[in-house]
Order: C-alpha cells, then structure tokens, then sequence
C-alpha cells in the first residue's frame, strides 16, 4: 500500500549530487552472476546461534544465503561471473578495455581482484583496478564505466561486484550473520544508440556516518590493531532509517534529473540489504512490488554483488525489455549511495 | 503542521505502516506486546509521522516509546512548542 503522506528530507541530510548523462551514450550489454553452490538455511543457523527461522524471515526477508565453501577466492566468484556477462554481450575479454571490480572481500590487500581477472580471462588490453565503497561497489564502477564510455576513453567496460562476506561473519553475532551471504556479478557497459541506456546519476557519501556499518577495529585501524577476525558490525536502526530515506531521496532525483516521472519507473532493482528496507521504501515510492526486483530470499545480502545478481535474474525472468526504464540503487558503509536511471537498449 | 492534533490522522498512519485496523491503535497499547510491532516496524513509523507532522524524534528518544501515548505525548509537545514560538 502506498503511503500518501508527503515525504520530508530530515536535518543535517547532505544534499544530493545528481547529474544527467552528457557525451556518448552507453548501456548495460550483458549481465552474469554467480553464487557458490553451498546453501544455509535459516534453519541451519538455529543451530548455530540464538535464533529461530520465524525471527530472521519477519526482520529481514530472508530465508537462505549461499555460501563458499572454506579455501574459496573472491577471484573464483568474480571470474565465473565475468564470463557470463561477457558471453551475454557477446563479446570477448580481448574486447575489454576496462574492467572495474567493486569488493569488500578482496582475497587480500593486492593485487587487485580486476588484475588477477584480467590475466584469467586473458584480456590484454585493458586497465584493471577494485573500487571500495562496500555495497555501493557496483554503481560506482558502473558510473565510472558509463563516464570513460561518454569521454571515448573506452568502448567495452566490464564491471563486477564479487564477495565472499562469510569470512567476515561473527557466528556468534545473530544481528549479522544471518544477513550476509556471497556471490558475484557483472556487466558489461557498451555505447549505446542515443537517448537509450544509462540516462542519470545520483552519487554521494557521508563520512559522518562512517560508524554505522563496519568491519574490523575501526577507530585504531584493523591491520593497525593487529585484530586477527575484523568482522562486519552494523548499527541496524540507524542503517534501516538511513537505507529507506536514500533510497526514496535517489530516487527522485535522478527521476527528475531524467525528466522521468517516478510512476513510470518500469523496474526498481534495489540493492538487497534487507527486504523490510526495500518495502518501507516501495511503499513509500507509490512502487508496487511487482516492479521491484528482489532475491533476498534466497541470497541474503550480498552487498556489492547484490545489484547484478537481483539484475541477471530479472533479465532471465524477462522482466527486463527493450525501452524500460529501469532504476538501479544502492547504498552502503562509509555512508555510500549510489543510483542511475535506464533506458533499457 | 495542524495547530490541532487529530488522533484518528495518527491511528489512520500506524494502522497503515504496522497493518493493522486502526481502531487497534489506542494510546495504553503497547508497540511490541499488544501491536506485534519489532524494532524495525517503529523505526518506519516514526519516520513517516516526522514526515507527516514536519517533526523530528532525537534517534535517543527511540527507546522511549514503548505505547501509542509515548508517540502521541511526543506530538503533542511538539505542537505545544509551535504555537509558542
């Protein structure tokens, strides 16, 4: 149901950046995902710590989360995704000029996640780096793309969000570990004809909020600290009441910035946080659930694999065709966010 | 915001975000016991009565509302301050 009652920006909200696309166009040419095969229920996590499956479905929407088995990279993830993203744009890694990973698991400090993909899928002639800005990965690396292919710095991007978060699970912490799971996706962006594909932006961080979602001796420095375990620690109502109120603010406006009504948003593809998140938000859009793409069910959150996993799904289902306007969000530690407007190519 | 606080306007809203009727929504019950409301339901409530009656509730004052009146007192007060200023 709707919520009629207008919507107010709270006190000390930052403003938003927002930009309509200029220069050459681009879209996104070709999804891939992948999760790990191994799944735990919520039932499994009963045994494991103070919880009930009743309790994790009302909170949070989710019912499994897929899991890597112990010994496996966030390089495996990433690379099996990158491969479908590239087959599903139908080009090869000798193609890329560019490829972009966003992750908060890298499989150690460096080298990069992008490098050790760029010489697994054999692509030569592309610049590789790893963005951080947790869940919101994936947009900033899709912003990036979309901004070199308007520039004419690169005509073949590809762009993965790959995590394997169980690494950094408190098993004893009920209010985390049963959120976070891992998997990989990925996209390839390509210019696309005018007025088609990526239409508007909507970039920001908070600093302030740094505190709110963290992995590790945050004050001191987890390699500073020395802490053997830094695990993910999340102030939960203080994240739900920040997560609905970007997702309602970057909505609007890259709406506006489009010149998009917000009703004629064909699909929302939320970042899958919590899905209590993404309803409050729906709602609160006027968005009825049957535009919204969601899979927290069976994924949990994946923070910054989330988008294109939920996306390949979607596309899979058919729920994607060709002039849809399709709205991309995210939000993350740090604080991050991050949204564009599609017109599907 | 109404000089004039309606208490149906606030039964309508909670009834509309914790689904529930809103003659359920009475200023004794109590959010967790009586209206099956958890922590993530009040949250969601209290941001859509600061959007509904241009107020904000100090993330502290949170763990405070326990009942409907908590809530309702809140708005009140606020009012009450208002139509000083």
């Amino acid at each position: 149901m709707a919520i009629t009652s207008a919507y107010r920006t709270r006190s000390g909200a930052l403003p938003l950046r927002s930009f309509k696309t200029k220069g050459r166009p681009s879209a996104i040419a070709g999804v891939g995902a992948y999760a790990p095969e191994k799944i735990i229920t919520n039932f499994d996590l009963e045994k494991l710590m103070d919880t009930s499956d009743k309790w994790i479905i009302e909170r949070t929407g989710i019912h499994r989360r897929h899991i890597a088995e112990p010994g496996t990279t966030t390089l495996e993830l990433a690379t099996k995704a990158a491969r479908g993203a590239l087959d599903a744009a139908g080009i090869t890694a000798n193609d890329l000029d560019m490829i972009l990973v966003g992750t908060s698991s890298p499989d150690g400090p460096f080298p990069s996640i992008a490098a050790r993909i760029q010489d697994e899928l054999d692509a030569p002639g592309a610049v590789a780096w790893d963005t951080l800005a947790a869940c919101t990965s994936f947009m900033y690396g899709l912003s990036i793309a979309d901004s070199f292919i308007a520039t004419e710095r690169a005509d073949n991007v590809l762009v993965i969000g790959a995590e394997v978060l169980s690494r950094m699970l408190d098993y004893s912490n009920r209010g985390t570990a049963v959120i976070f799971g891992d998997g990989a996706g990925a996209a390839v962006v390509r210019p696309a004809p005018k007025g088609a594909g990526f239409l508007s932006w909507c970039l920001g961080s908070d600093g302030r909020g740094y505190a709110q979602v963290t992995c590790g001796n945050i004050e001191k420095g987890a390699y500073a600290a020395k802490d053997p375990h830094p695990y993910i620690e999340m102030v939960g109502p203080d994240v739900f009441k920040f997560a609905v109120d970007i997702f309602i603010r970057q909505a609007n406006e890259v709406c506006d910035a489009a010149g998009v009504a917000l009703e004629d948003i064909d699909l929302w593809v939320p970042h899958q946080a919590n899905f209590r998140i993404i309803d409050a938000a729906a709602r609160r859009m006027g968005l009825p659930l049957d535009r919204v793409a969601i899979n927290i069910d069976e994924y949990g959150n994946t923070s910054s694999a989330s988008i294109p996993l939920v996306l390949e799904e979607a596309i899979r289902k058919g729920r994607v065709k060709s002039g849809d306007h399709v709205l991309l969000a995210g939000f993350g530690s740090g604080l991050t966010w991050g949204s564009c407007l599609l017109k599907w190519a | 915001m109404a000089t004039q606080l309606d208490f149906k306007e606030l039964q309508d809203l909670a009834g509309e975000i914790l689904g529930i009727e809103p003659e359920q929504v009475q200023l004794e019950k109590s959010f967790a016991k009586d209206l099956a409301a958890d922590s993530l339901d009040l949250v969601e409530l209290v941001a859509a009565v600061e959007d509904k009656y241009d107020v904000e509730l100090p993330e502290a004052e949170l763990e405070n509302m326990k009942v409907i009146g908590d809530l309702w007192k809140f708005l009140e007060q606020k009012t009450a301050e208002r139509l000083e200023a």
